[in-house]
């Protein structure tokens, strides 16, 4: 059931120069919500920017959701200069979750690229009641754009070399796994599509069971406008929004 | 309260808002959230006789007070249609206008066929305006003697509502709502999207799959107002406005322009209960302004003395 909701800002933290964790209180939503899910927000009633804008759930905390995002464009300008009280028209729980409650694995090997850790911290939290063993596994350009709340057994690479591994996230994976086993591993995976594209690589190559988050463009947010196209392994398109943004890595090209 | 209906070669419409073909799915994606039954109609995204996979992403992108998009007729066909969603459109009490997009003449006739073999269906909306597809689409709806020959052979194989989707990317619109009235049309909707394109000087890629896509949106509202003007000052059978329409104001305008309905598109993206709230903002715009039937308000325009160059188009 996806509800529309106008929710109050409760909190919004300044995370670094344009990294931000904004809170809001959407009671009925927070309930309903999965990890990996998404909601998609008009930053105020203005026409510009025009259309809603998508965003991970970070965290649930009681009756608020929190969403990271970075400053990229004017709706995500906008919305950093909120301040609590003010109201934002949300709409979700949208699309659909990551796969936790499954029983064939017993290791979680989260991987994420940037501000692709958006979801995470949600899985973790989800995970640890569930008695999954998990491993984060984070990349991005520099320090800056690492992003390391409310994670599990984290372990860090950067290109710049500036903080933990020096090089890309999936390399990092690569590596630790010929070195350490993981019993019956399972990879989530978000961040960029180039990232996601060498993970879902590795993942087949190894026949590790594995699932993705994609970002792309998106309108409606519903599967109503059609504009977000996956491209399918047996032909055809399925919708980001609404049959993603989760996607087993054998099902679509990436 | 006013009367806001409006009947159409049989088909009646409770209220004066439809929403938009490609802008709310078959009618059954958006039940958690709005309410169908309180809209005049709903236009289903556009059916053609096998299913489409559509354009490859990027199909959208936003544009300053609107968007372009390329979806390309991604639609599940005209058989799966009547399987899978007609049953639900059938159950609801609004009036339902069967969209149709083909590439050539016979497979408009073919689809509409199958279709006015159904029960459910109150009239039919013929897309001769896509401008992200390359065969049917623009090359029918830039061409007066195609818009023609396609109503003149939809005309005799129904009794219900035809209505012909005109494309503002002609230099005269006023000769192609001519032409769909002359071949049979019982009204003609103005307009679909506007070709437009974005550019990434980053890659210098366009920044859709397919280059150039359609504008829709706010953005376009004050062209699709113009073209509605020309449209039905051009014909005698009702004009069906789109264009931008996010309120119960812009919609009233192209009433006043001379649109007897209107379409919602673009805005059930950012709010999919936009139509319902539009229509019902007209009701209380009439009650407030003492309007019995808001029929007096369609092509209400007060003209000042010195005439629009569009005028000068007729």
């Amino acid at each position: 059931m996806i509800l529309q909701q106008i929710c109050p800002v409760h909190d919004i933290q300044q995370y670094s120069k344009d990294i931000f964790i904004l809170s809001f209180v959407a009671p009925a939503i927070a309930r309903a919500l999965r990890p990996g899910q998404f909601v998609n927000i008009k930053v105020d009633d203005g026409l510009s920017p025009l259309l809603r804008r998508p965003f991970s759930a970070h965290r649930i905390e009681r009756d608020r959701i929190e969403v990271l995002f970075d400053v990229v464009g004017k709706g995500t300008a906008i919305l950093s200069q909120k301040r609590p009280g003010d109201l934002l028209d949300v709409l979700g729980p949208l699309g659909v979750p990551f796969d936790l409650e499954r029983q064939d694995f017993s290791t979680a090997i989260l991987v994420a690229g940037g501000l692709g850790v958006a979801p995470f911290p949600l899985v973790s939290d989800f995970l640890r009641r569930g008695a999954k063993q998990v491993v984060t596994f984070l990349g991005g350009r520099s320090s800056s754009v690492i992003v390391d709340v409310h994670l599990e057994n984290l372990l860090v690479a950067t290109d710049d070399g500036s903080r933990g591994f020096h090089g890309n996230v999936v390399d990092l994976l690569k590596e630790t796994m010929a070195k350490r086993a993981f019993i019956l591993p399972r990879i989530f995976g978000c961040g960029p599509t180039p990232m996601l594209r060498a993970l879902s690589a590795f993942a087949l190559e190894h026949q590790i069971p594995a699932e993705v988050s994609l970002e792309g463009p998106m309108a409606c947010g519903i599967g109503i406008c059609q504009g977000c196209p996956v491209e399918l392994t047996e032909g055809g398109y399925a919708l980001m929004c609404k049959d993603g943004p989760v996607f087993d890595v054998r099902k679509i090209l990436l | 309260m006013a009367n806001t209906s409006f009947t159409l070669a049989g088909a009646r419409f409770k209220n004066r808002v439809l929403v938009a073909s490609g802008t709310y799915g078959y009618g059954d994606d958006c039940r958690d959230l709005a309410d169908v039954e309180r809209l005049g109609g709903v236009v289903t995204k556009s059916l053609s006789l096998k299913p489409r996979p559509g354009n490859p992403p990027p199909r959208v992108v936003e544009t300053p007070s609107g968007m372009l998009n390329s979806i390309g007729l991604a639609n599940i066909g005209v058989h799966r249609f009547i399987e899978e969603k007609l049953p639900f459109l059938r159950s609801i009490d609004t009036a339902i206008i069967a969209n149709i997009a083909a590439s050539t003449v016979e497979e408009y006739c073919a689809v509409l066929e199958l279709l006015e073999a159904e029960e459910g269906i109150d009239g039919y909306e013929i897309n001769v305006s896509c401008p992200n597809v390359r065969e049917g689409g623009l090359t029918f709806g830039t061409s007066c003697p195609m818009v023609a020959e396609i109503t003149r052979q939809l005309r005799p194989r129904t009794k219900k509502a035809l209505i012909i989707k005109l494309t503002p990317n002609v230099t005269h619109i006023a000769e192609f709502a001519r032409a769909a009235q002359e071949a049979g049309a019982d009204a003609v909707s103005v307009i679909n999207t506007l070709i437009g394109m974005a550019i990434d000087v980053r890659t210098r890629k366009p920044v859709l799959a397919t280059t150039t896509g359609g504008l829709s949106g706010p953005a376009i509202k004050p062209v699709a107002l113009a073209k509605v003007y020309e449209a039905s000052r051009a014909v005698s059978i009702p004009v069906i406005g789109i264009g931008g329409i996010m309120n119960a104001t812009d919609a009233l305008e192209f009433l006043i322009a001379g649109s007897s309905m209107v379409q919602v598109g673009t805005a059930n993206f950012i709010d999919p209960a936009a139509g319902m709230k539009i229509a019902e903002g007209m009701n209380r715009y009439c009650d407030e302004n003492g309007i019995d039937d808001i029929s007096t308000l369609v092509g209400s325009l007060i003209t000042r003395q010195n005439v629009s160059v569009v005028d000068s188009w007729l």
